[in-house]
């Protein structure tokens, strides 16, 4: 008994040892200035980029910025519109969840806040549009990416001076240049809870120069079937030119590999791939990271399909709330999507800029993925990021289904016709 | 149903009887050793990666840098020791651990008492209610108890988490120190009491003390599930004070959305495997045969 | 002084002598009730503040979640069952409950089996603490570094490249071609590879704790069987087993709430696809992610009920053990 006692007590005493050390170590923070609280999905080397971005306005107003970033980005947010305990600012998971925030009053309009007359004036119209809910702008775009971009090894073929004009003639060019490379295209879905996200980037793409902004804009709003003709028929190209053309239809979808890593065959020797399709961001991924933009790779746009639909450009990005109407929130606010702001993170590379007027891009290639943003004579937004979250995550698992075994495609587009006649209504 | 006598001898602690020819021992260590080996494979690949780069993870297996040339560097646990504000994260996830942890396992104590040495009205009722909790997904209870905290003022303050892990926690602490204490003999309860203790007395000499191995497991896994936990805190604290957030927010934030840096996770996973490693080690020693005795009987 | 030592001070050493003041507190009231009402209302007052924190953090939620799983994605719109027919209707579920159940009864069976396995053969040998340390390291592991280390086991990489994931790298070395393990959706062989790294994960608590009970049974009873003439199975069989059964219903129980429970594995490493979604990942899907929280709802409220027959077990076998002590 008195050994058990003894240890009971030291069990207690190393608990309270513990905490009491941890105590003395620790240390208070203490400010003049108000903080701004920011959750948002940014983390890792996006992180440190924001940090920097927000510097020259911490220095400026004497005011901290307390960022966190979050992969349960849609878990927290919800719990937090759910009960009210919400940070000053967010990221906001998509155009869809944005939506449902304003309805249910969380956010906080923006109207008053930016300047909205430059904000509209140095932005697309087509994300102007995305951010404003019943005539009240709710959500910015603090970075962009533009999608669709074909992205090659030059020291294999050179596509710089002759960029394939039409989808055909980068199938013919492809073919012919191929070389010593495995395989045309490099592909890979997987990534992790939202695997199967590139391919949807493939569709739209296709869709998009396929059929049109108009049938590409009444698909994701739901009022174009999947197994109609001009969705069918996106699948079906993107069946027989892409997948047929990859060198492992298996490793593409498998959950272990991750999209960002896909791309690495590019720079394999003998090369895995000839020509790889991915948004402006894979330049800070994988094998991309360390090799040198212009000299060991480089891309071309993706070329048009239907010449009446020339000039398409799809992009994505990402959105930016305000939740609490403080000062301090909304100074932030007002100053991250200007020009001078967006500048310092564009500088450090890997993103892309919502801002006509953010001109300071380190390279070549980021200023010309960069002026496809800005100067597209038809910019439309991710189709899948504008669906309903449910219809967005059965187009994600569709495209593994068909990818690993196309002849899955019809029964494919069918379930997500039943989706489709579900997901949209409120 | 005679209790065994609670005298140690020194028969006891001899070897089993060499009534095992050498084949048994063999099979025994053999058994142990490829389990041991199975159990740490997965671990040994991820240490061997935590000292290459991310181009070479992705490029060749973790056992190819066993043999020269390895191209093992240290650069990812700098780079982690670095990058972030890991030591602050420590410093906080110790103070939301440890009060996590001692709160629930005085609280779990008085009920299983109650519910194995107490007689009142619907006891095995509600103790299997309260066991049934289990199963509660925690994520179920965000928003009304984040909406309650926020009437309060206390959401993003330490307090918040360790009153919610303390609730969690409670129907596996409860369980577990009620079986446990319910399997004490009846007879020593029984002494004490004609001897004029109260419940009070009985309980503080008599079943906390003889508890001390479920009470050291329990302590382990409380103070397991706090450490590794990233939602929870993240949600009490995470909109409101994040200077406040555990470490584990920490890791998950060196790899950015697109899954950059996944090659830090491997150090970073080492640096906060360390203390519950030793919290494991401390308390192991209550694991050894004797403390309570021939307190169970046979 | 950091206004934080102060805090903790408090509760560390504040929190355990409020909990102690309150019992002997009631005890000195008690004193002036009569005999009657003090045994009344002792267990009560002993159980009370484990019981107002089970109310606030869990049951009051659950209630909530019990009434919001007969509204629709909107709160407050009245649905009656259409949550729960929904879910029993669409051709995702089956998968779903299938897969729970192979959960349930595989994570349960390796666990417990392998944890009384290793609890007693480790009490046989001299470096015993070095084993059970072994197989509680994954444990300690955050489930993010947990799926780091398993995508390096289940990595595939095509026949002719490099294999970077450990088993391809023995099967590619024994000469056969990799095998993309978590597509294998025949006889569900990627969720059972999941329930693997489960298994991987909670062995060590069904070991811990069953060690911790082994420890409990006097040597002199076994070693008096042994004299007896008893082989080490019948020892086994026939005494260690029978003692044990109370601690490992206390495992297995809580294994299969947390096989019931379980999601971010199968979210992390195959985010529920070629299917592997089990009931708790479908839960977490609609409430969060697609803000339907009716349906999660519904789901949350499955999960409570699936587990009614385990406590039924539990509830014959307190009685069992009240009326032999």
């Amino acid at each position: 008994m008195q050994r058990a006692g003894t240890g009971w007590r030291r069990l207690t005493a190393l608990g309270a040892v513990a905490v009491l050390t941890a105590a003395a170590c620790g240390s208070s923070t203490t400010g003049n200035g108000k903080s701004v609280t920011v959750i948002g999905t940014w983390a890792g080397d996006e992180q440190t980029k924001f940090l920097a971005m927000v510097k020259p306005w911490e220095t400026q107003t004497g005011n901290t910025v307390k960022y966190t970033g979050t992969r349960d980005i849609n878990t927290v947010l919800a719990a937090g519109v759910g009960s009210g305990v919400l940070p000053d600012l967010a990221g906001l998971p998509g155009p869809g969840q944005m939506a449902e925030y304003a309805k249910a009053g969380a956010l906080k309009p923006l109207d008053s806040v930016l300047d909205v007359a430059t904000y509209k004036s140095e932005t697309a119209p087509a994300l102007v549009a995305l951010g404003t809910i019943d005539g009240k702008l709710q959500g910015v775009f603090v970075k962009a990416a533009v999608k669709g971009l074909i992205w090659y090894n030059p020291t294999l073929h050179d596509y710089a001076s002759a960029p394939p004009a039409t989808w055909t003639d980068l199938m013919s060019q492809a073919t012919a240049n191929k070389g010593s490379a495995q395989a045309i295209w490099c592909l890979g879905l997987g990534s992790g809870a939202a695997s199967g996200w590139p391919g949807t980037d493939w569709i739209e793409d296709i869709v998009l120069r396929q059929s049109g902004s108009q049938v590409y804009n009444d698909w994701w709003a739901g009022k174009v079937k999947w197994s109609s003709d001009q969705i069918k028929k996106a699948f079906q190209t993107y069946l027989t030119d892409v997948v047929a053309n990859i060198a492992d239809p298996v490793a593409a979808v498998d959950p272990t590999k991750d999209f960002s890593l896909a791309g690495d065959p590019l720079f394999s020797s003998p090369p895995g791939c000839e020509v790889f399709h991915q948004a402006s961001f894979i330049t800070g991924l994988g094998a991309f990271k360390a090799k040198k933009s212009g000299t060991d790779y480089n891309f071309f746009p993706f070329p048009d399909i239907d010449p009446a639909f020339a000039g398409s450009v799809e992009g994505s990005g990402d959105l930016f709330g305000m939740f609490h109407d403080t000062d301090a929130a909304k100074s932030l606010m007002k100053y991250l999507v200007t020009a001078p702001a967006q500048d310092i993170w564009v500088k450090a590379g890997g993103a892309l800029s919502a801002n006509k007027s953010a001109v300071d891009y380190p390279d070549d290639i980021s200023k010309r993925s960069a002026a496809l943003l800005t100067g597209a004579k038809n910019f439309v937004f991710d189709a899948s990021d504008q669906m309903p979250t449910a219809m967005n995550a059965a187009f994600w698992t569709a495209m593994l289904t068909v990818t690993k075994d196309p002849s899955q495609l019809d029964a494919t587009l069918a379930s997500l016709d039943k989706v489709q006649a579900s997901a949209y209504t409120p | 149903m005679t209790a065994v006598p609670a005298v140690r001898g020194s028969a006891a602690a001899a070897p089993p009887r060499r009534r095992n020819p050498l084949f048994g021992r063999l099979a025994l260590h053999g058994t142990l050793v490829v389990l041991m080996f199975i159990w740490l494979l997965p671990t040994i690949g991820l240490f061997v990666n935590s000292f290459r780069s991310a181009s070479a993870i992705s490029s060749s297996g973790w056992w190819t840098a066993l043999f020269p040339p390895t191209g093992l560097t240290l650069d990812s646990y700098a780079k982690v020791l670095d990058s972030t504000n890991i030591a602050g994260g420590f410093i906080n996830s110790l103070f939301i651990t440890i009060p996590a942890t001692i709160i629930p396992i005085f609280v779990a104590a008085f009920a299983a008492y109650a519910f194995s040495w107490m007689n009142f009205p619907f006891r095995n009722g509600l103790f299997v209610l309260v066991v049934g909790l289990l199963v509660v997904p925690l994520q179920t209870t965000f928003i009304p108890i984040l909406q309650t905290y926020g009437k309060l003022g206390i959401a993003g303050d330490f307090l918040s988490v360790w009153l919610a892990h303390t609730g969690y926690g409670l129907p596996f602490a409860i369980y577990l120190l009620r079986n446990f204490m319910g399997s004490l003999p009846k007879e020593i309860f029984e002494s004490a009491y004609i001897d004029g203790a109260s419940p009070v007395t009985a309980f503080f000499r008599l079943a906390l003390p003889l508890s001390i191995p479920a009470i050291a497991a329990l302590a382990i896994f409380q103070f397991l599930f706090v450490w590794n936990d990233l939602l929870v805190a993240f949600i009490y604290i995470g909109a409101v004070t994040p200077d406040n957030l555990p470490m584990t927010v920490q890791i998950a934030n060196l790899v950015n959305q697109f899954g950059a840096g996944f090659e830090l996770l491997g150090p970073a996973a080492f640096i906060s495997m360390a203390l519950p490693l030793v919290v494991f080690f401390s308390l192991q020693r209550y694991f050894v045969r004797g403390i309570t005795g021939g307190a169970v009987k046979g | 002084m950091d206004p934080r030592l102060v805090t903790a001070a408090f509760v560390v050493i504040g929190v355990p002598a409020v909990i102690v003041g309150y019992i002997y507190g009631t005890e000195l009231v008690l004193r002036r009730a009569s005999e009657k009402l003090r045994s009344r209302a002792r267990p009560w007052l002993w159980l009370l503040p484990a019981l107002l924190f089970l109310f606030a953090f869990l049951v009051y939620p659950t209630i909530l979640t019990i009434l919001r799983s007969f509204q629709g994605k909107l709160a407050g719109t009245f649905v009656g069952i259409d949550n729960y027919t929904w879910f029993f209707t669409s051709p995702d579920a089956l998968v779903a409950v299938r897969n729970s159940a192979i959960w349930v009864v595989l994570l349960t069976l390796f666990t417990v089996g392998l944890g009384l396995i290793i609890a007693v053969l480790v009490d046989r040998v001299r470096y015993e603490q070095v084993a059970k340390s072994v197989i509680f390291v994954p444990l300690a592991i955050s489930m993010t570094a947990a799926s780091v280390i398993w995508r390096f086991m289940f990595e595939y990489q095509s026949k002719g490249l490099p294999q970077t994931g450990t088993l391809d790298g023995i099967v590619t070395f024994l000469g056969f071609n990799p095998i993309s393990w978590l597509q294998i959706d025949q006889f569900a062989l990627n969720t059972i590879l999941l329930i693997i790294v489960m298994t991987w994960m909670w062995t060590g608590f069904a070991m811990v704790i069953l060690s911790a009970a082994l420890k409990g049974i006097s040597p002199e009873l076994l070693e008096a069987a042994r004299v007896d003439g008893a082989t080490e199975w019948q020892v086994f069989r026939g005494i260690v087993f029978p003692l044990l059964l109370p601690t490992i219903a206390v495992v297995s129980t809580t294994i299969v709430i947390t096989a019931l429970k379980a999601f971010d594995i199968v979210y992390v490493m195959t985010g529920g696809n070629f299917g592997t979604q089990v009931v708790a990942s479908e839960m977490i899907r609609q409430s969060f992610n697609f803000g339907e929280f009716g349906r999660g709802s519904a789901l949350a409220v499955i999960l409570l009920i699936a587990i009614i027959p385990v406590m039924l077990v539990n509830i014959n076998r307190f009685r069992a053990q009240e009326a032999i002590r």
